[in-house]
């Protein structure tokens, strides 16, 4: 569904990423992980439209959409968890949900079905964004990026800042969301919980793809190999 | 009575300075963007209207069906080809951008128009009074732009908070990249703030026109009374606004009672005076 083909990508002069290539099918959970600085945000940047590469191919579903500004890429069904969280914070819960569906394509998330999922937000959706929690904001984050009923979903480092048992409880509510036949691509430092999610594991080191594999499959030692470079 | 009378005035012409700052506070708020032309284009409003009004015979009100939207879609056009471009993480470049723009507005109308003083003719209604209390009168004209100048800060206060393009224009305020990856394409959100801004300037220059005489020349000073409303009730606040201008609206009345020179000299002042004191303005936006 998604194939990225040698993309380079740039901050300026500085080279972020070196001929990354990367899929993703229909349905599959991708975890890519990867040290500080390793290229794992630029990646999902460039694929989201935030960050247009200068070199390579982003193709999803058939189509080119390296080039396209990010409001035509999630119109066509990639949605991106940005790292902490950012949400809105003049807007209320429910406005920052409402702007997550500012892309306006049908499918199964509603309102009420984000509500079903995440009670929580439900009983705080009049409060400013800020007034919530931090595993309460990265719920709305995902619930804002679902609104607009992604087949490809990017979440980059949704466990950043949070307590371990917070962690758990939204990583517990995934496979309900990619029940929903979505795609999933999970940028993560925590490599235990990335592993036990994904169905496959890319690993960046210094924006080139160090190793992959399917998540099971890898050992420990070639991991920590490909993750510090030794 | 006099006083009484005074402050009324005041308070009255305070609504329209609350519309020439209502336009300049939006497009601040929603894109950073100090519109330097902002005084130059209620006055491009005002000759517009005033085409209007000798073209077609319509009375200066009526004009504002024409007006309005022709302005407004100035301001998409001027957002969407020349300031988006201006905008970044400097402040700069739209600054000097809408500067150069009101000197360019400026000297086409003295071409266009020449700098002799007009006026917009609304007949009858110009001088009907009524007398609301003994001795206290009011005018029909600055009454009716004083309501029109409630119904528009009441009607920006509507967009913003209960309606999609408001929640729209609050999201890409706070933040722009995010605003885009939600859908939300920024430069048409920009340009249809800048759109409803010279709306708003469309209705300020009309009641301007109608009110006194205008030229070429006077859109700067416009300007500076903008800012002083948004000044004085505190950025980001609509009500804060139209509070603004009427506080300098009655402080003008007020200098100007005591001695005709000191109208301006008087709500310069109090401007001046509630920067030192206040500098966040009477009623700023409680963040949230």
């Amino acid at each position: 569904m998604l194939d990225i083909r040698a993309v380079d990508a740039f901050y300026g002069d500085f080279q972020a990423l070196f001929g990354v290539s990367l899929s993703v099918a229909a349905g599959q959970v991708v975890a890519v992980i990867g040290a500080n600085g390793a290229g794992k945000s630029t990646l999902l940047k460039s694929i989201a439209g935030l960050m247009p590469p200068r070199g390579g191919e982003i193709v999803f579903d058939g189509e080119s959409v390296g080039h396209l500004p990010a409001f035509a890429t999630v119109k066509r069904g990639i949605a991106l968890v940005p790292e902490g969280r950012r949400l809105f914070p003049s807007l209320t819960v429910e406005e920052n949900l409402l702007i997550g569906a500012e892309s306006r394509r049908s499918g199964p998330w509603t309102l009420r079905r984000i509500y079903d999922l995440f009670p929580v937000l439900a009983e705080r959706r009049h409060l400013p964004a800020p007034a919530l929690s931090g595993g309460q904001q990265q719920m709305a984050a995902i619930a804002r990026a679902l609104m607009s009923n992604p087949r490809l979903l990017l979440c980059d480092e949704i466990s950043l800042g949070l307590a371990p048992i917070v962690v758990r409880d939204i990583y517990a509510r995934l496979p309900s969301i990619v029940g929903e036949g979505l795609s999933l691509i999970i940028v993560e430092q925590d490599i235990v919980q990335a592993l036990r999610a994904a169905d496959h594991v890319y690993c960046l080191q210094e924006g080139r793809v160090a190793l992959q594999g399917v998540a099971n499959e890898l050992s420990r030692e070639s991991i920590s190999a490909a993750y510090f470079g030794v | 009575m006099g006083w009484v009378n005074v402050i009324l005035q005041g308070v009255l012409i305070g609504g329209l300075y609350a519309m020439f700052a209502a336009g300049l506070s939006l497009i601040f708020g929603v894109m950073r963007l100090v519109n330097i032309a902002h005084g130059d284009l209620i006055v491009l409003a005002a000759y517009i209207a005033l085409m209007a009004t000798q073209g077609l015979g319509v009375d200066p009100l009526t004009s504002l069906l024409l007006v309005v939207p022709v302005m407004a879609a100035i301001g998409y056009a001027l957002q969407r080809g020349l300031l988006n471009r201006t905008l970044g993480d400097d402040l700069l470049p739209p600054l000097l951008v809408t500067f150069g723009l009101s000197i360019i507005i400026q000297n086409g109308l003295l071409e266009w128009f020449t700098a002799d003083s007009r006026k917009l003719q609304a007949g009858a209604l110009e001088i009907q009074t009524f007398q609301i209390a003994q001795g206290v009168w009011v005018g029909a004209l600055p009454l009716i732009q004083f309501i029109v100048a409630v119904a528009v800060i009441a009607g920006l206060q509507v967009l913003f908070y209960k309606t999609a393009l408001g929640r729209a224009f609050r999201a890409t305020s706070d933040d722009q990249s995010v605003a885009q990856l939600m859908g939300l394409d920024t430069r048409h959100v920009f340009a249809m703030a800048m759109a409803l801004s010279l709306a708003i300037v469309a209705i300020a220059g009309v009641f301007l026109a109608v009110r006194a005489n205008f030229d070429p020349a006077i859109g700067p000073a416009r300007l500076i009374f903008g800012f002083e409303a948004v000044i004085i009730g505190g950025l980001g606040s609509m009500w804060g606004t139209l509070a603004g201008g009427i506080i300098l609206g009655v402080s003008q009345a007020i200098g100007a009672q005591i001695d005709p020179g000191w109208q301006l000299l008087a709500g310069h002042i109090v401007f001046l005076v509630i920067l030192a004191v206040r500098p966040q303005g009477l009623f700023p936006k409680v963040s949230g």
